[in-house]
């Protein structure tokens, strides 16, 4: 099965190991996954923060150069990535005069043939959580997560669970055999870019986050956005200093955890590239 | 004092906003629940229903030059609860664009130099580069060493590349920025 894929820029650099790791459990599963051809940057929040028509006719290229690689479904790990892709998808179908637009600046018209989803929905519902569990020949027995959704659910057009209290993560994490935790910040926002502009707030946020997830007695947080999963594992050593509390909370893509369970390794899912070290927990619990 | 005579400049900048986001500033009723669900309002000088409270009494400056406009992390909690569907978040959006429109953008001028370093990057390379981008950003912040401590651990996990990623369609990226406008339709 052949499926479009969108990696974002965080993924090349910061993200690596959430690309690797979904490459490796597509591959797993039999999808092949091809890139955008050329693709280039959505334009994340500094382009709808200053320009409405960058914030459009980037994600538009994108699109455009999906169509003609003839990839009709794009899969997108970032969630920014994606809602921007399907902002500028509904925009054109909705706005005859910005479609016009945007077909003469970006010089190509799109015929909105592209269908956009987050790697979360991906999971859940393409490649599904049955086959998920039935996957899972090296069970997470005993290992405690919780799903840190961010704002993924209220992100614009994304129709993604219950945007208060969703728990499609929670489902694939009880799929690989580990235990989904009930807890309090599952939708709280990270700050995003501001743990670099105002590295205060930052830090008060991932602290928040992290003391409501150790509260539960969680072993690890699972996430599905390359900036929660930045701002809550590259940060924690910041967080622990400034606040003077240890947490060690390793911060797993849930690409990772479902690698795992199918056997994968640390180079395999790129474990070695998170900042708070999960192999001794994994060692602990019997998964490596 | 401006003394306005005309009934409709009693709402002229609500109904700029209006017209540029759609969203209806008025009706709001000031419950708070914005204030209340938004992670970053302890850091934020005015509250998010205070800002809606201002361009209902038609003060456009004080909103304008606020740090909530910029602090804003658009996780859109504030638009998802608010009982009367204002999609507050894109409030804040138009208020951004609007204040550097007007030269106003003095809340967090670190903010506005980050995003604007950030889509220099997009425009030169197609993609993020962001090791430059935090380099730039922080001489741009004069703080040099900014989480330098955190620079040698990237790179040692290959998480930040030396290079920039470099788009074959750079061309139509520069074409796109070259033309594109604040405010659709403007």
């Amino acid at each position: 099965m052949n499926v479009g894929y969108y990696p974002g820029c965080s993924l090349e650099s910061t993200a690596g190991e959430f690309d690797l790791s979904f490459r490796a459990i597509c591959k797993g599963y039999g999808i092949d996954l091809v890139d955008i051809p050329d693709w280039n940057c959505c334009g994340a929040s500094p382009a709808h923060q200053l320009s409405e028509e960058l914030a459009f006719a980037l994600p538009y290229r994108n699109l455009l150069n999906a169509e003609e690689g003839s990839l009709q479904t794009v899969v997108s790990p970032c969630p920014a990535c994606y809602s921007h892709l399907l902002h500028t998808h509904k925009a054109v179908g909705e706005k005859p005069e910005l479609s016009d637009r945007l077909a003469e600046m970006v010089g190509g018209t799109y015929q909105q043939s592209v269908t956009s989803k987050h790697l979360l929905d991906f999971l859940f519902r393409d490649i599904g959580v049955e086959r998920i569990r039935e996957g899972a020949e090296k069970p997470l027995t005993g290992l405690r997560v919780v799903s840190y959704y961010g704002c993924l659910t209220r992100l614009p057009g994304v129709d993604i669970d219950d945007a208060e209290n969703p728990t499609m993560m929670d489902e694939i994490v009880s799929a690989l055999g580990a235990v989904p935790l009930e807890w309090s910040h599952k939708t709280e926002c990270c700050g995003a870019s501001l743990s670099i502009t105002r590295t205060d707030i930052g830090l008060r946020l991932a602290n928040e986050i992290l003391a409501a997830a150790k509260g539960m007695k969680a072993d690890c947080i699972a996430v599905v956005c390359p900036l929660c999963q930045s701002n809550l594992d590259m940060r924690q050593p910041d967080v622990e200093k400034k606040y003077k509390y240890s947490y060690n909370l390793p911060l797993f893509y849930l690409t990772q955890l479902i690698g795992l369970t199918l056997g994968m390794g640390i180079k395999d899912l790129g474990l070695g590239k998170l900042v708070i070290d999960p192999v001794p927990l994994l060692r602990t619990k019997g998964v490596l | 004092m401006k003394v306005l005579t005309r009934q409709e400049d009693v709402h002229q900048f609500r109904d700029e906003i209006l017209a540029l986001s759609g969203e209806d500033s008025s009706h709001c009723v000031q419950c708070g629940k914005c204030t209340a669900s938004c992670p970053i309002a302890p850091e934020m000088d005015l509250k998010p229903n205070q800002v809606l409270r201002y361009i209902q009494l038609n003060s456009s400056k004080p909103v304008l030059q606020c740090s909530t406009i910029w602090l804003c992390a658009s996780c859109e909690t504030c638009s998802f609860r608010c009982p009367e569907g204002i999609e507050i978040a894109i409030v804040m959006d138009t208020l951004r664009k609007l204040a550097i429109e007007e030269d106003l953008a003095t809340g967090q001028k670190q903010i506005v130099a980050f995003d604007e370093i950030f889509l220099d990057s997009i425009k030169r390379y197609g993609r993020v580069y962001e090791l430059g981008l935090v380099m730039r950003y922080n001489m741009a912040s004069r703080q040099p060493l900014k989480d330098a401590h955190l620079g040698p651990l990237m790179l040692g996990k290959r998480k930040l590349s030396l290079l920039a990623h470099r788009i074959r369609g750079r061309a139509t990226v520069r074409e796109i920025f070259r033309r594109s406008k604040r405010f659709l339709g403007k």
